[in-house]
Order: structure tokens, then C-alpha cells, then sequence
């Protein structure tokens, strides 16, 4: 049931023999097919421009206002790419290793080989068109380390690096607007995909400012619309950021695979109350220069600058000497949890640790500037001030961004960190071309499953969006495309569209009609109260099944008092969040019977039953060293498909960050 | 820090679409923490709101990190508020004090003309870029990305433009309602690297060109832009741009 494609012959010449052997479309084709691409964010603008360029006629959507806005935008620290510029050993091999073992062995290798392959070509492919990574004096590029890595890999733009990569997309995107190869539907959200004959032929969206449905054909379909973290209501996600396009092509017919491996990151602003909308990361790449601690004495109330070093536990470093502050992200975050948990949490809620600066501040650049600038003997006042330049050169975004939300100066006290949700490995199951279980529906970038495991490594999510959509879009949608060139495009009044349509517009109704008494927000964040405390960063079998339970009775709940004001045609961003809302509670029962299947702890996945005595996760590679593909059969009703993993270079051991 | 909390009068602009005429609406806000951020205050008006089966207030956002730059309000006379280099999404509350009376308005252009309430149509920025905001490259085999070399201080410099979100605050705080503070970050982030190099004159004349028709005023170098940029982009690259299309224009009369 269950075909990865992925190709024969050795994992290090799969993609070569791929694309010499791919079908072609010629240009005079390419002209008469019509793709549609769902989202703009890194993945979305990339695989549009590239389809642009190659003649393809494309039409791209994003709820946002413009392109530009797509989440992508915010992500911070940089981007991963095998270039070994730094003469530190890397390689595309080591890239490849280093994202399966950091993945816990839960991702595809052939997936993640050519993630690795293609790396360096986006380094290349953004530089040409003008992203400013950062750079050395000599005038080439700079690069920073990333967590559950030893070589310096990655490309950044300070903490913008997302920002401008995904400005580089739009640019390029943009262009293909003007060329007439793109056409751009902003404020428009897609709610459902058409399916002609096993094919995806088409979707149906709402524009978001007159509340009309319309219908696209397209001949093949795009998905590119990113993770769906905001399941758990917090998150580092923005706010607009859903499911919906990829949970109504599950319900359609595609598979969804690994949906509870999501990522807690380590160093997010912690919870200040109730009203809180959403939460803020602190990119991972200031734990190159920040170290992690808390007091040694439980329940210390003195402030952090008031705590002498020798009772400061810097619990990384201790734990993990050969990695220290930089190990994966989920192993930081279990690290953090276990420390508050057990009673040496700071700040006034008690669920926070340390992020310190000072001591690189003084020791790594304080002294290299000193001594740059030949001051002999320095002392701490000269280094502080010399050293605040360089950081402020390298997060002065971040650093900024802290004091706004918090009040405090991180350049003086630690800044107080938490971890929170922040991106999902699981999505639509995808082969080895990126088409979903639905023939001619692609899912690409976060909104895939298949090249981070149970666990993302720092740095590579940029990496894969723009691999998906720079570089492998473009050669393998070739493949099915080159058997539609007889398809000529399906008039939008056919019955399966008609049929489509109907449904949204049916459900777009019964949601205004409840005419309840509760909030849609407020349906939302009791969701994520139950996902965050019974599927978060630590799960058990009881509260799994406690929280499918809750999930179900809250879904009915739902559907029988959620208040939606406004009307349909008009401009209703409450009707749209209900929209979303409706489609994560179906998505959070999912997540959870997922995790509750998967009795194994690995990556992200965190199973109080699976662990070794000194509390690491425990994976049972015996039993589950597949992927877990859901298969939509009904309300509460899902059928596990397995696809086994097979690793023939990075054979699975018991991670080790020691 | 010393947290509090406050009771507000919002008087917000109210406009169901573009073409019936808007009013300003009078609300109170109580126990407002001073921790909150300014949209997580308009959350907590907005689901009163929809608890007395009124309508909600629409506005845009989206990160909530001051990256995105869809967030567009016009506080108490001042494109996303009082504090300096913010967002409105960064803006805290602390920023208020009990008592306080806060006026909130859509960005006024006639290139942004208002969707709903305090949404605008920023669409004319897109159609800007594509009027030559990019390098004309195709994906495929670029250069080694150290093929060439570019001076840090380029970099830098690229990157400083770069970094506009496109929130469309400097059109909002200028008089004229002169789009040249974004227009120029997008001229100077690409005319300052060797990559963007061939396309110097045709980008800046074709992106001016689409600036007039889309109607955004002249540019009189009152500065209120650069005053108000979240940002921080700089009123310099408004004189590069000026510098390059002055050059640009004489080129082509030749």
C-alpha cells in the first residue's frame, strides 16, 4: 500500500540516477499544465518561483496579506549547508548522519541524503539572489554552530536569517507575478481539495475579505502550508498558522504520518499568564554563546546575579560534557523540565531556567577584542563593554526583542527561558517525490514528514523547505506531469468541485449557526491546555487516554456552543479561526492516539514508560522502527499504516550526546 | 519589574468595509496587566466583545514577533506607537497607565485603502517589488557562495536595508504618504551587492514608476519615516535611491 519510490543503487547515487532517469516535460507543455501551490512560506515561494521559471502556469495562495508574511519569516537562527567552508570535517556525509542520528532514527534515510546533497546549492542559489548572509572581513561568509553538531555549518543574517531567506523567495516569486507565470491569491485560505478520478485536481478557497468560496483546477496540487503547532494553542507558531489545508487532504484520502513527534523547543520567553496569545523563541543559536543554568540550592530565591558561581549548576555541561549547552533540542528541554520539576525552577513562576551571556561575553569576546585592539591586561568593565559590541552585532535582534517582552536587559541579567512548542516533524506522509497517498497532491517542507525523525536539528528547517522547493519540486513533479500533458485543464462547474464546494459551504453554515455561548478562543486554548499537559513535553498511557476523551467531549462541545459573530460574506476573522479551531481538535485526537500507539521514546517523543535508568529516552527500534501513516476512516476512526525504515549507512544506536 | 495592572478607554476606528464611511468606537478595557502585550489587550477586549454578542474589532497580525509586518496600528497619533524601533505586536502595555485614554486608527493612505476596521490593502508594496524589487535569477546552478566576495561593510549595510518588514509605518507617518523610505531599503539592499549590480537602473526607475501610479505621495525628507521605521531603516537609503535614479534617468535621456 504503502510506496516510498525511493530508488535503487547506493543511498550516495540515488538522486543522481533519480534525475538523469526523471520523465521531462517540454517547454511547450509545461505551458498548458496548471500547479497549484498552497502557501508562501519558504517552501511555497520557492517551489512557485522555480515552477514559474520553468514555464509551469502557477497559482499560489497564503492567507496572509502578501507572501512575505508567511511564518517562515520568523525563524532566527540560520540555515545548515555542507559547504565545510570552515575546514572543520564536515561533509555531506556528516550532514546526513548528523540530521538522522539527531532525528532518532525515525526519518528516511534517502529523504534526508538528498537534503543533505542539495544543501549547498541553497547557500548558493540565495547568495545569487542577494540574501545578506553575514560575513568576515575577507568578504566570505560567516558561519555559527547549531545544536547536536560539532563543525560550524551554519549560514545566518544575525537572528534574521529566516526573514531574509524567505525575502529572497518572494523576491524571486514576485518576479514570476510580473512575468505573468505566477498568479498570487492573497487572503485566501484554502478549505478543502478536489479529487477527480484519484487525482487532485483542484481546491476550494475562501477569500478571506469577501467571504466567497472559489474554485482553482489545477493539475497538480501543492501543499506547502506548514506545521500545525499551534494544536497545542501556545506556540512559537504565529497565530494564523493551521492545519487546515492538511488536514482536509487527510480527509480526503493522505495519509498523516508521525503526527506526535513535535518539537519543544528549549529556549522560549516562559509564560507570564492567562492572557498570553502566543510565545516567543529565543533562537537556538545564542546557546553557542549562552550557557544553561539554575541554582544549585532548590527554591533559591536570590536573584541570578546575586548567585556566586560555585552554586550555580550548569546541568548541560555536567550532563552532557561532549556536547554541553548544545546538545538537540530535545534532549535540552527534557533537561530544563527535569530541573523545574524537581524544584530548582527561576523567576516568579518557577518554570525557567538561565540563559547566561556574560561569560562569553567577557572570556570569548571580550578578550578577543581586547586583544584585537592590543589593550593589555584589561579588566572586566573594558571587556564587558568591547564584548557587548561583538554580541550585539551577532542577536542584537534578539536581545532587543527579550527586554521588549520582559523588561530586563539580557545584557546585564541572564535571561529567564522555558521551553515551548515550536515545530512539528510529523505531517502528511509523503514518498520519495513528495506526492502524498493522493496521486497529484504533494506535500512539501513542514508540512511533510520525512527528513527530521522524531526530533529537527537547529538550522534545518530552512534548509528543507528550500530544498523541497528550489530543488526537488521542480524534478520530480516532472515525473507525474509528463503523463497530464493530454489533460486539458477540467472546467470548475464539473460535479466533483460542485460537490467540494457544497461541503465547505455546508460546514461554513452549521459553524454559524450553533450560535453558542463560548468563544472559539476559548475552545482553543482549552485544547491546548490538554495537549500541552497530557501530550507535551512527557506522556503517559493514562493521560493519553484521558486526553482522547477530553479531545472527543470537547469536539462535541464545540459543534454545540461555539459563538461565531458576523456573517458568512464578509471579512470574519472569527469565522476563520473557527474554521482552524475545528480542524485541530480532529487533528489533537490523532496526535494523541499516535503517541499513545507509539510506546517507544524517541526524539521528541517522550514515553514515561520508555526510559533508560538515567532518564534518556528509550527507543525499541525492535518494535517501531517505522513510520506511523494514518489513514482517515470516519469520525474517531483512523487505520495505522506502516512504512518500515530501512537504514543502510547510519545504522540506529542509543543516541549519545556524552 | 514591577508589574500592575490598569483600566483603559480605547476609542478605535470601525469601518465595515471599504466602501461605507468609518467612525471612531468608545470601549473600556479593565485589569489590564501591565505584562500583556498591546494586541493581547485588544484579545482580551475582542472576546468580551464576542461574550456580548458584539462585534469583535478586526485587525492584522500574525508573528507576533515583529518580523511579519502585518501588524498596522496607529497609536495615539503615531504608526505602531509610542515606543521606538517596535512593532505593535512588541508594544507591552507597560508602555500605559491607569487612566489612560488611547486612540487606535488604521494606517490613512490613499495607496492603503481600508479593508475593515483597521485592516488595510498593502498590496500596492507587492506590486512595487515586482516592478524590479529582485535579481533576475532562475534557480539552478548559481556560484560557489564565495565565488564573490562582498565587502562586510556591504554585507552589513544590504542586510541593514534588508531588514524592512514592509508594514507599510513609513507611509502611514508621512505626510505625503510617500512610500521612498521602503522603496529605497528595497534599491539599496540590492544596488549595495555585486549581485544586484546589472539591474541597478531599470530597478530604480521601473520601481519609482510603480510608486506614482500606485499614488503614494512625493518624498520631502521630513524624516517622520525613518522616526517611526520599526526597523530602524535609515533616511540614507532615500538619498542613495535619489543618487542612483538621478544617474539612472540621465543615462537613458542619452
Amino acid at each position: 500500500m504503502l510506496d516510498s519510490k525511493i530508488p535503487a543503487g547506493p543511498l550516495e547515487n540515488k538522486w543522481n540516477d533519480y534525475k538523469g532517469h526523471v520523465k521531462l516535460v517540454n517547454p511547450a507543455n509545461k505551458r498548458k499544465l496548471e500547479v497549484i501551490v498552497i502557501g508562501t512560506g519558504l517552501a511555497g515561494a520557492s517551489a512557485a518561483a522555480s515552477l514559474g521559471e520553468l514555464g509551469y502556469r502557477v497559482k499560489a495562495f497564503c492567507f496572509q496579506d502578501s507572501p512575505r508574511r508567511a511564518h517562515s519569516i520568523a525563524a532566527q537562527g540560520g540555515i545548515n549547508a555542507a559547504k565545510n567552508y570552515q575546514n572543520d570535517g564536515d561533509s555531506v556525509f556528516r550532514l546526513f548522519y548528523d540530521t538522522i542520528k539527531g532525528g532518532d532514527y525515525r526519518s528516511r534515510e534517502a529523504n534526508t541524503h538528498r537534503l543533505a546533497e542539495v544543501s549547498a546549492n541553497i547557500i548558493d542559489q540565495c547568495v545569487a539572489q542577494g540574501v545578506p548572509f553575514a560575513r568576515e572581513y575577507s568578504g566570505l561568509l560567516n558561519n555559527r554552530s547549531f545544536g547536536g553538531v560539532q563543525v560550524k555549518r551554519t549560514f545566518y543574517a544575525a537572528g534574521q536569517t529566516g526573514q531574509q531567506l524567505l525575502i529572497g523567495a518572494y523576491q524571486a516569486l514576485e518576479r514570476q507575478v510580473a512575468l505573468g507565470n505566477v498568479t498570487m491569491y492573497a487572503r485566501h485560505e484554502m478549505l478543502d481539495v478536489v479529487v477527480i478520478d484519484g487525482k487532485a485536481r483542484g481546491v476550494i478557497c475562501r477569500n478571506l475579505v469577501t467571504g466567497e468560496l472559489e474554485r482553482h483546477f489545477g493539475h497538480a496540487v501543492l501543499l506547502c502550508s506548514g506545521g500545525y503547532g499551534n494544536v497545542f494553542y501556545l506556540s512559537t507558531n504565529a497565530m494564523g498558522s493551521n492545519v487546515t489545508a492538511a488536514w482536509k487532504a487527510h480527509k480526503k484520502g493522505a495519509f498523516f504520518a508521525n503526527p506526535c513527534f513535535t518539537q519543544i523547543h528549549p529556549t522560549c520567553i516562559p509564560v507570564t499568564g492567562d492572557h498570553q496569545s502566543k510565545l516567543t523563541l529565543m533562537s537556538e543559536s545564542l546557546r553557542n554563546d549562552g550557557r544553561i543554568w539554575v541554582p544549585k540550592k532548590q527554591n533559591d530565591t536570590r536573584k541570578a546575579n546575586d548567585i556566586p558561581e560555585e552554586e550555580r549548576d550548569y546541568y548541560l555541561e555536567r550532563r552532557y560534557p561532549a556536547y554541553g549547552n548544545l546538545v538537540p533540542r530535545d534532549v535540552a528541554s527534557r533537561a530544563a523540565k527535569e530541573r523545574c520539576d524537581a524544584g530548582y525552577g527561576v523567576g516568579t513562576t518557577k518554570q525557567a531556567v538561565y540563559l547566561d551571556f556574560r561569560y562569553n561575553l567577557i572570556n570569548k569576546y571580550g578578550r578577543a577584542e581586547a586583544s584585537k585592539h592590543g589593550i593589555e591586561n584589561p579588566d572586566e568593565a573594558t571587556l564587558v563593554r568591547l564584548g557587548k559590541e561583538v554580541v550585539k552585532e551577532e542577536y542584537g535582534n534578539l536581545f532587543d526583542m527579550y527586554e521588549k517582552i520582559t523588561g530586563e536587559n539580557p545584557y546585564e541579567v541572564p535571561m529567564r527561558i522555558y521551553p515551548a512548542v515550536h515545530y512539528t516533524m510529523g505531517g502528511l506522509w509523503v514518498d520519495y517525490e513528495l506526492m502524498t497517498s493522493i496521486t497529484g497532491l504533494y506535500a512539501l517542507g513542514e508540512a511533510n514528514f520525512s527528513d527530521h525523525g522524531a526530533n529537527r536539528l537547529g538550522a534545518s528547517a530552512l534548509m528543507q523547505g528550500l530544498a523541497d522547493g528550489y530543488f526537488v519540486i521542480p524534478y520530480t513533479i516532472g515525473n507525474y506531469l509528463a503523463n497530464e500533458i493530454s489533460v486539458k485543464p477540467i472546467p470548475t462547474t464539473h460535479e466533483a468541485f460542485e460537490v467540494a464546494e457544497n461541503a465547505v459551504k455546508d460546514r461554513i453554515s452549521s459553524l454559524m449557526q450553533i450560535k453558542g455561548k463560548q468563544s472559539v478562543e476559548s475552545f482553543h486554548k482549552r485544547l491546548g491546555k490538554i495537549m500541552w499537559e497530557k501530550c507535551g513535553m512527557s506522556r503517559n498511557e493514562k493521560g493519553l487516554n484521558e486526553a482522547i476523551e477530553e479531545i472527543r467531549a470537547l469536539k462535541k462541545e464545540f459543534w454545540s456552543n461555539v459563538r461565531i459573530p458576523g456573517e458568512i460574506n464578509e471579512m470574519n476573522p472569527e469565522l476563520d479561526k473557527a474554521n482552524r479551531v475545528a480542524d485541530f481538535i480532529e487533528l489533537g485526537e490523532l496526535i494523541c492516539i499516535d503517541a499513545l500507539e507509539r510506546t517507544e521514546s524517541c526524539g521528541g517523543h517522550f514515553r514515561e514508560e520508555s526510559q533508560t535508568e538515567e532518564g534518556e529516552a528509550l527507543r525499541h527500534d525492535d518494535q517501531f522502527l517505522y513510520v506511523a501513516a494514518w489513514e482517515y476512516n470516519g469520525e474517531h476512526n483512523w487505520k495505522l499504516n506502516k512504512e518500515e525504515l530501512e537504514f543502510e549507512l547510519a545504522k540506529p544506536t542509543q543516541r549519545n550526546y556524552k | 519589574m514591577d508589574h500592575y495592572t490598569m483600566n483603559l478607554t480605547l476609542k478605535v476606528w470601525k469601518q465595515k468595509n471599504q466602501s461605507e464611511r468609518g467612525h471612531f468606537e468608545t470601549y473600556q478595557v479593565k485589569d489590564i496587566s501591565s505584562e500583556m502585550s498591546f494586541l493581547e489587550m485588544f484579545d482580551v477586549l475582542n472576546e468580551a466583545l464576542v461574550e456580548e454578542n458584539r462585534e469583535p474589532i478586526a485587525f492584522d497580525h500574525d508573528c507576533r514577533e515583529g518580523i511579519c509586518g502585518m501588524c498596522s496600528m496607529y497609536i495615539n497619533g503615531r504608526p505602531h506607537g509610542p515606543w521606538h524601533g517596535t512593532t505593535t505586536c512588541q508594544l507591552h502595555m507597560r508602555a500605559f497607565k491607569d487612566g489612560d485614554t488611547i486612540v487606535v486608527e488604521p494606517w490613512r493612505a490613499n495607496a492603503f485603502p481600508v479593508i475593515k476596521d483597521l485592516i488595510v490593502d498593502r498590496h500596492a508594496f507587492d506590486r512595487i517589488i515586482q516592478a524590479g524589487g529582485y535579481i533576475s535569477v532562475n534557480t539552478g546552478n548559481a556560484v560557489d557562495g564565495n565565488a564573490i566576495p562582498v565587502k562586510k561593510e556591504n554585507a552589513d549595510s544590504a542586510f541593514a536595508a534588508a531588514a524592512c518588514i514592509g508594514c507599510g509605518a513609513c507611509v502611514a507617518a508621512c505626510k505625503n504618504s510617500s512610500a521612498m523610505l521602503f522603496v529605497s531599503a528595497k534599491v539599496a539592499h540590492l544596488s549595495l551587492l555585486p549581485q544586484g549590480e546589472p539591474e541597478k537602473r531599470n530597478r530604480v526607475l521601473n520601481m519609482i514608476e510603480q510608486m506614482d501610479k500606485e499614488g503614494f505621495g512625493s518624498c520631502t525628507m521630513t524624516e517622520a519615516c525613518e522616526a517611526v521605521c520599526p526597523k530602524e531603516i535609515s533616511v540614507d537609503n532615500i538619498a542613495r535611491l535619489n543618487g542612483e535614479y538621478l544617474s539612472a534617468a540621465g543615462a537613458i535621456d542619452k
